[in-house]
């Protein structure tokens, strides 16, 4: 019954999401007659694919070994460290690109360095610096999901392989080279996806046209040609790429079945010699290449903190309240839909991947175009905020807590259902207790995402209804760069806050 | 979430509505923000107008036509003020706007006369750069020849950008292409807005940084900082002419009128200059706020018909993308 109940539920939110995906298309008027691209666009979609696929590879081949070295080390300030390898991915674009720019820019303090040394100043601008930018964003991310999946590896395994006398490199082999194999294609099919779609970070960073996105084309298509067909079938296009590297990424993943642990405490060995060595160098190098431009984002948004405008804290009121609601939403969906897929089908993982290629302009277009008949747009602006940034971090909850409700499933579905423990339950005894780890990680990212995300809110907004993102852009277009860095480091502090509160939650949770 | 919802709700909601008309005027966002000239227009017309003057907002001048566009005659604005005189060709032939009937007459450098929009702000395009900059060049071909490094706007997503490509092609015509092919190791990078060039250039990555002769200002009377200044080309300046018009559909016609003649008025005129950092369209009997005076003048004003704006757009964008491109 209650498992009948919970395959419902799963069916009608992945519908759901389909359609409200999928239906603004239709109100952009999307043709499937004669599909074909462009010259400028087929460029667009060669630069889009190869950024992203670079982004994608370089974050994740980089994050290993960083994962692996947090894995196994215990050292002073590595809670805080794994805490802050939330905080790039929050930042909001134009303000990392600022950050990045005073580490790696022309004026930047490496290219300081480099010019005292004697050389001559390099640029970032063009394909490296779009990647860079990308890997800053997404590196840490990826380092998360992996030492996610060697934390699930149990205690148990590597004591047996201790005691079969396995070396490093057998260590490898048969128990991190499994689990790498079923976690890094996800973690690398998010990035890539959430690549295909970048906007701001591209343009900015890609020194000119060569370095156009298809997000791009679509901004255009919308905002200066006003053609919303092509709009819509380019919004297709990155739909349909996002569900070909699905297939592929599922394709190549391999479940590794581990089986049950005891809960003992206790992560891999920690090997001494050239890997311990090895092992600082990543930790050094991962935590120098996050904490830079983060410093920067700090010190550039610290001059201003005094003028900041009475105005930033209703908008930051705001924001929290939004970042809450979609909270809630898209971690109650992603449980579900992620209970569903630990059953073994794969329509819900595909239904909570999507949404990480839809543009949020073509989505929040096609709302208006169905909502305006009936509603004032401004009145709208909260509600529609608050479900499209639901919508949009729905991957991020899934993806999160995918991989660890399927062992869930697989570890302790046969004993709870031999104690009889269904529906609320089962949520209770087993799910929440042994899911509180992901489940806060999941609910901190989801919360800090949707403090960030101003593309669908920029179109409803009315008088007086701004949230902190959009008064960072205000403050900026009025020529209050200094007090628009000390709101971008408002804003990016209450996400790491609320980041940090539930990932903390989680963790002490799960660890009691 | 029950709580959660109640919380919004309290915070969100409304104010309750008035037995008073309402005007609403679309526009786009740095106008209505708080430092914007939005408040102070909205206090001194609702003072006259027994109305209440609600400004709905959108990005830019360019989301603007597009938003108009979404809504189509179901607006509930009367007035759309905000759009770049590089669009009205497109604006006019949505068929949305009505003539505005008002005496067209207006202070700008050019003669700008349009059944349908009229103007109230306008500026000249510039390259702003630290005044410490020695010998800022003094044409495009000068910049294009010299190692100063640039940042601009793309056309595609911009209105400064666009303005741009104008500005190289009223200035040199079939040349434009060879400009652009010299510059193109200028360019730093190209941004979508000119709120991340703006902040580019002011964090130290470029010499120079497409904006308006006007840019300084701001930095001069609000920051009392006279660190910045725009550079004079030879060849003329681009303009930038900011138009408002009434929509044929306007819930409000007679308010609509009341609201395009109070934007010719000495009290709207003067907001102008250091809330939008712009030129008025009338010169109020004052003059200028001082710190404007030091602002440079072009010898030539620069500025296609809306028409031939509309006709020059698709050339001059697929020149500028090739050169840029290669």
């Amino acid at each position: 019954m209650a498992e009948r109940a919970l395959s419902l539920t799963a069916a009608g939110l992945a519908a759901a999401v389909i359609l409200l995906l999928l239906t603004p298309l239709g109100a952009l008027g999307l043709s499937l007659r004669g599909f074909s691209l462009s010259g400028a666009e087929l460029a667009a979609l060669r630069f889009t694919l190869w950024q992203a696929a670079l982004s994608a590879g370089i974050s994740v081949i980089l994050a290993v070994p960083v994962a692996r070295a947090l894995a196994r080390r215990r050292f002073f300030g590595r809670g805080a460290l794994i805490a802050t390898l939330g905080a790039p991915f929050i930042l909001p674009g134009i303000v990392a690109v600022l950050g990045l720019l005073s580490v790696f820019g022309r004026a930047g303090w490496v290219n300081a360095l480099w010019g005292a040394l004697g050389f001559s100043p390099f640029s970032i601008y063009g394909l490296s610096g779009v990647v860079l930018a990308h890997v800053f964003f997404n590196m840490p991310l990826a380092v998360r999901m992996i030492l996610h999946g060697w934390q699930a590896i149990p205690a148990e395994r590597f004591r047996l392989a201790a005691s079969l006398g396995f070396s490093p490199s057998a260590i490898r082999r048969h128990i991190e080279g499994p689990m790498l194999r079923e976690v890094l294609p996800g973690a690398a099919l998010v990035i890539f996806v959430i690549c295909l779609t970048s906007f701001v970070v591209a343009l900015t960073l890609g020194g000119g046209p060569r370095a156009t996105t298809i997000e791009l084309a679509i901004y255009q298509a919308l905002r200066f040609d006003f053609n919303l067909p092509t709009a819509a079938r380019l919004a297709l296009l990155q739909f349909g790429l996002c569900a070909i590297a699905y297939v592929v990424a599922t394709r190549i993943s391999l479940p590794s079945g581990f089986g049950v642990g005891a809960d003992r405490q206790g992560g891999p060995p920690a090997p001494t010699g050239w890997h311990r060595i090895a092992d600082v160098l990543a930790i050094t190098f991962a935590a120098m290449f996050l904490a830079l431009p983060l410093l920067a984002v700090v010190l550039n948004g610290l001059p201003g903190m005094l003028a900041l405008p009475s105005q930033v804290w209703a908008a930051a009121l705001r924001s929290i309240l939004i970042a809450l609601g979609s909270t809630g939403l898209s971690v109650a969906v992603g449980l579900v839909l992620a209970m569903a897929a630990a059953r073994g089908r794969g329509w819900p993982a595909l239904a909570a991947t999507l949404p990480l290629a839809a543009s949020s302009l073509v989505l929040g277009t096609g709302l208006f175009l169905i909502l305006q008949p009936y509603f004032r747009p401004a009145s709208l602006a909260l509600p529609v905020t608050f479900i499209i940034n639901a919508t949009l971090s729905l991957p991020f909850a899934f993806r999160i807590l995918a991989p660890e409700a399927c062992s869930l499933y697989v570890d302790y579905n046969r004993l709870s259902a031999s104690l009889g423990l269904t529906g609320w339950g089962r949520l209770r005894w087993v799910v929440l207790p042994r899911l509180a780890r992901p489940l806060g990680f999941a609910a901190g990212l989801v919360a800090a995402l949707s403090m960030g995300d101003l593309g669908v809110i920029a179109l409803f907004a009315g008088e007086g209804e701004a949230t902190l993102p959009l008064l960072v852009q205000r403050l900026m277009g009025a020529y209050r760069m200094e007090v628009a860095a000390s709101a971008a480091l408002l804003l990016v502090s209450l996400s790491f806050a609320l980041f940090w509160a539930f990932d903390h939650w989680g963790r002490r949770y799960a660890a009691s | 979430m029950k709580y959660l919802t109640l919380a919004a709700l309290a915070v969100f909601a409304p104010a309750a509505h008035a037995e008073t008309p309402v005007l609403n005027v679309l526009t786009y966002d740095s106008f209505t923000s708080e430092w914007g000239p939005g408040p102070a227009i909205e206090t001194a017309f609702e003072a006259i107008c027994g109305c209440d003057l609600v400004f709905s907002a959108v990005g830019d001048g360019a989301e603007l036509l597009a938003r108009l566009q979404l809504e189509g005659a179901r607006s509930d604005a009367s007035v759309v003020l905000g759009l770049d005189s590089n669009m009205t060709a497109r604006a006019s032939a949505t068929g949305l706007f009505a003539p505005h009937g008002q005496e067209g007459a207006n202070d700008l450098p050019v003669t700008f006369d349009d059944p349908i929009f009229l103007p109230y702000d306008w500026g000249y395009f510039a390259f702003v750069h630290d005044s410490k900059l020695p010998d800022p060049p003094k044409s495009f071909e000068e910049l294009a020849a010299s190692d100063l490094k640039i940042v601009i706007q793309d056309p595609r997503s911009s209105t400064p950008g666009l303005g741009l490509l104008l500005w190289v092609k009223s200035a040199y015509g079939a040349r434009a292409p060879e400009i652009w092919a010299g510059l193109a190791d200028n360019i730093v990078t190209v941004t979508p807005g000119w709120s991340e060039a703006y902040g580019m250039f002011t964090a130290g990555e470029a010499d120079m940084v497409l904006s308006y002769t006007t840019s300084p200002a701001y930095h001069l009377i609000a920051e009392g900082d006279n660190s910045k200044s725009a550079a004079l080309f030879e060849e003329g300046h681009y303009m930038q002419v900011e138009v408002a018009g009434k929509l044929a559909a306007a819930p409000e016609p007679g308010l609509a009128d009341q609201f395009l003649t109070f934007m010719g008025t000495e009290t709207f005129q003067s907001i102008i200059p250091t809330t939008n950092w712009m030129y008025p369209a009338h010169m109020p009997a004052a003059g200028l706020p001082d710190g404007f005076d030091q602002m440079i003048t072009p010898q030539k004003a620069l500025l296609m018909t809306a028409d031939e704006a509309h006709a020059a757009r698709t050339q001059a964008l697929d020149e500028w993308l090739s050169a840029l491109s290669r």
